[in-house]
């Protein structure tokens, strides 16, 4: 701790860890809450910031947290995504169900419609969606962040909307 | 709502804003990062009778008492300047300083058992610090007498600039350190509530 505080005060001031929670906490979890059911994107909302406050110290002080907190919750729900899918799928279900199919309901605000849309969409429309809709992150953090052209980054997520759209009116009963 | 979502364009249903996260949450987080030993620095907001005040700790003990003429954001990131960015609010670890402080200013607890974390005071200022807390409820001394005390009786401005300087005050009682020519002295939370405080303990 005390050479993590050193480099702290050599690089100069960060805004005190409850400052981001308070400033970032909505926008991590509208991301959590884009992948996962209500209780599971809590314990991803938990996760994202402990990960992201024990990095803090060292994070550069000019460093775009918005960005930083984003890619780690997005990373942090597929994880916990994928690890749900392995775990056995209830007997009493329907076997052709899909196996996503959320067992914590939110209620008629159509997050669940959304939610089983958005992971219906190849995993890169979906990721680029989800950081520039629920992130709000620019296209050029998007690119940087999956690694794409930022005109790459503008197709998956036009494509990715384009494919909610036609899955939303599709679903509509 | 479905009929919402077949005209609505999606990318206007994914931008919606979110209900306000639940305190319960911040709870369980607080709780977690503490476990995991990344809460360097705790703190709280407390009512009192003398106004609110802001305490904080790091693992080892209080830190920072602060009062409202300070700024408690300001103090707050001072604290992650100079002690850690990792601050919380977290209440939990400053229960016991919270009412030992209010106990304090209501005239029930005259003596302060807290572990103290003297990290923000250094070199001479923390020597004065360390002799100011022997100085018992009711009684003052002046400035000569604590510079004298702390190891250094020509460095009677250090002294007192310890004493406005000290960053737990009411738990480290420079208020009861005055001018030598009986005057009151200057105070971190203002002279009237030094004044205050004197003649609270000498009531007593």
């Amino acid at each position: 701790m005390t050479a993590a505080r050193a480099t702290s005060a050599r690089r100069g001031s960060r805004p005190p860890f409850e400052q981001v929670v308070e400033e970032h906490g909505p926008t991590v979890m509208r991301v959590c809450r884009a992948i996962l059911d209500p209780v599971d994107a809590e314990d991803a909302w938990i996760d994202t910031f402990v990960s992201a406050m024990r990095a803090y110290p060292e994070l550069q002080p000019d460093s775009n947290v918005r960005g930083w907190l984003v890619t780690i919750a997005h990373n942090r729900a597929v994880d916990v995504l994928r690890a749900a899918r392995r775990r056995p799928v209830p007997t009493e279900r329907v076997p052709d169900q899909h196996l996503t199919t959320p067992q914590v309901t939110d209620g008629a605000d159509g997050r669940d419609e959304l939610r089983a849309a958005l992971d219906a969409l190849a995993p890169k429309q979906r990721t680029a969606v989800v950081y520039r809709h629920l992130g709000d992150l620019p296209y050029p953090e998007i690119a940087q962040a999956m690694g794409t052209s930022e005109a790459a980054a503008r197709r998956n997520v036009s494509d990715g909307i384009a494919r909610l759209r036609t899955r939303l009116r599709k679903d509509r009963p | 709502m479905t009929e919402r979502l077949d005209d609505v364009d999606p990318a206007v249903l994914l931008d919606g804003a979110s209900a306000p996260l639940p305190s319960s949450l911040h709870e369980r987080f607080v709780a977690r990062a503490d476990d995991e030993g990344l809460l360097d620095v705790a703190y709280t907001t407390i009512d009192t009778r003398i106004g609110p005040l802001l305490l904080a700790a790091s693992p080892r003990g209080l830190l920072r008492v602060a009062f409202a003429l300070e700024g408690f954001d300001a103090v707050v990131a001072e604290l992650a300047d100079s002690v850690s960015p990792r601050v919380l609010r977290a209440p939990g670890r400053l229960d016991a300083a919270a009412r030992q402080v209010d106990g304090y200013l209501d005239g029930t607890v005259a003596a302060f058992d807290l572990p103290l974390d003297l990290q923000l005071a250094r070199g001479f200022r923390r020597d004065v610090l360390q002799h100011l807390r022997t100085i018992p409820y009711g009684r003052t001394e002046s400035y000569t007498v604590a510079a004298r005390a702390a190891g250094r009786p020509a460095a009677v401005r250090a002294a007192a600039s310890a004493c406005s300087h000290n960053p737990i005050p009411l738990v480290i009682p420079c208020h009861r350190v005055v001018r030598s020519d009986g005057s009151i002295g200057a105070y971190r939370g203002g002279a009237a509530l030094k004044r205050d405080l004197l003649e609270m303990e000498s009531a007593a």
